[in-house]
């Protein structure tokens, strides 16, 4: 094992959720930046759950299915792949966008069936959650609150490194698309950050342009009802930041 | 911590059966379906397999809850906020990397010890990943997995079960454990992980 042995001890309290202050503190930035404690950690944490699973109790009353089944009647999902047309004739650009992630993932998707009859299953897995994730970003886009937002850095070379923001904060939906991005130094990444109008800065999505400096960040996860101020770019680790390193790059105004 | 960055180029993606879902409709469907597939049912809005899921593990998230809580009327309200946080996200379970009934165990233990402490959510679902060898999707599996861990709990020195279980399940951390027990910090924390270590390597010897 080549945990460092000093946060040996404290990874188990952290692992258990009973670390604190400063000790804690200490440990999560060293977590950032060792995959070796964060692979123990991991494991630490599957040894919690089976203590977990020792726990013995009486049987949940009957009423708290019903309960259950009540509560999710009263909550249906919506089915896949219903997209709202209208939609699509007033906002074209962003169907285009829309279409370009959907295409990008589909040939994904085609290129690997290809590969191999063996990984087959994992495809068809696959399809599954990408549907679901192209629903939600048709949901995000068509939402009657979605704001295009531009961030261009202060001073570029043509052609500028570019990002677009749709950001939605009744459904808590954030689709970016980055263009021309610069290559990045080693075990480095770009950082999104959602600028609320009140509060720090809210990481939105690390990501790494490709080859031709493009780049998509889907519904990272973010806290429900944030009005965002601005969307910002930082350069961080490649794991990502809790808070953004200075100098921002690239900014743009929430509308 | 950005789970849904989605590079241009073909990048790994966390997947869910969504085709055969499409012929679930009854709960007969859904008997003897694993729980990636159940998953992938309750994705696409099928009540029956929540149900089958629900029959699966309630047990489980209600046992731990009620650990914690030590009230059938709390442990009852974490039993459904986590099986409707289920049903509202059931991309949460990230199904490659562990199962779902130490997952849900977790979650619960989780839940409660924030009720317990009367704060909000500390950590959510989707963060939560719990690797846990040998494979636990089996009832059999489980059961001889749990007996083997309580068998080390019941040798385990009293005072380091106690550890264990006050940072576990009364959700105390290391400071008021070491206040509580009198015990110096340093000896709570080396109690604690050669605890957990303890349970691994009972796991681990099967």
């Amino acid at each position: 094992m080549s945990v460092h042995e000093q946060f040996a001890e404290d990874l188990a309290l952290h692992a258990l959720g009973c670390l604190e202050g400063d000790e804690r503190a200490t440990l999560e930035r060293h977590l950032e930046e060792c995959a070796a404690c964060r692979r123990e950690l991991e494991q630490l944490r599957g040894d919690a759950a089976l203590l977990a699973l020792t726990a013995s109790g009486p049987r949940p009353p009957t009423r708290a299915k019903t309960r259950l089944i009540d509560a999710i009647a009263k909550e249906p999902k919506l089915q896949p792949g219903v997209p709202r047309m209208p939609w699509w004739a007033a906002f074209g650009w962003v169907a285009a966008l829309a279409m370009i992630v959907v295409v990008v993932v589909v040939w994904n998707q085609n290129s690997r069936l290809k590969s191999s009859l063996a990984v087959l299953q994992g495809l068809s897995e696959q399809q599954g959650a990408e549907l679901e994730r192209d629903r939600r970003v048709v949901d995000t886009l068509t939402a009657s609150d979605a704001k295009p937002v531009s961030i261009l850095p202060a001073k570029y070379k043509s052609p500028p490194p570019e990002g677009k923001a749709i950001y939605s904060r009744e459904r808590n939906g954030l689709v970016f698309i980055a263009s021309n991005m610069l290559p990045l130094p080693a075990q480095k990444a770009y950082e999104l950050w959602l600028i609320p109008a009140q509060g720090t800065p809210i990481p939105a999505g690390v990501f790494k342009p490709d080859a031709r400096g493009s780049a998509v960040v889907i519904n990272p996860p973010l806290p429900a009802g944030v009005e965002a101020k601005a969307f910002a770019i930082t350069i961080e680790p490649e794991r990502g930041s809790t808070t953004p390193t200075m100098p921002i790059i690239m900014i743009g105004a929430g509308g | 911590m950005a789970r849904e960055v989605v590079p241009i180029h073909p990048a790994q993606q966390t997947v869910l059966p969504l085709r055969e879902n499409r012929s679930l409709s009854t709960a007969a469907q859904n008997q003897g379906l694993n729980d990636g597939a159940l998953i992938s049912a309750i994705r696409s809005g099928n009540q029956d397999a929540m149900a089958q899921l629900y029959d699966r593990y309630s047990g489980v998230v209600y046992s731990v809850a009620f650990r914690v809580l030590g009230e059938t009327s709390a442990a009852e309200d974490v039993l459904q906020e986590i099986f409707m946080q289920l049903w509202r996200n059931p991309g949460a379970f990230d199904s490659g990397r562990g199962n779902l009934a130490p997952w849900l165990a977790v979650i619960a233990r989780n839940r409660a010890v924030d009720m317990l402490r009367k704060r909000r959510p500390q950590t959510e679902m989707t963060e939560t990943v719990v690797s846990v060898e040998p494979d636990m999707a089996g009832d059999a599996d489980r059961g001889r997995a749990v007996e083997k861990v309580r068998a080390v709990l019941k040798e385990m020195p009293a005072p380091q079960r106690s550890a264990l279980e006050m940072a576990y399940f009364e959700g105390y951390s290391h400071s008021e454990i070491s206040e509580k027990t009198g015990e110096p910090l340093g000896t709570i924390k080396t109690r604690i992980r050669t605890g957990l270590i303890l349970l691994r390597k009972a796991i681990e010897a099967r």
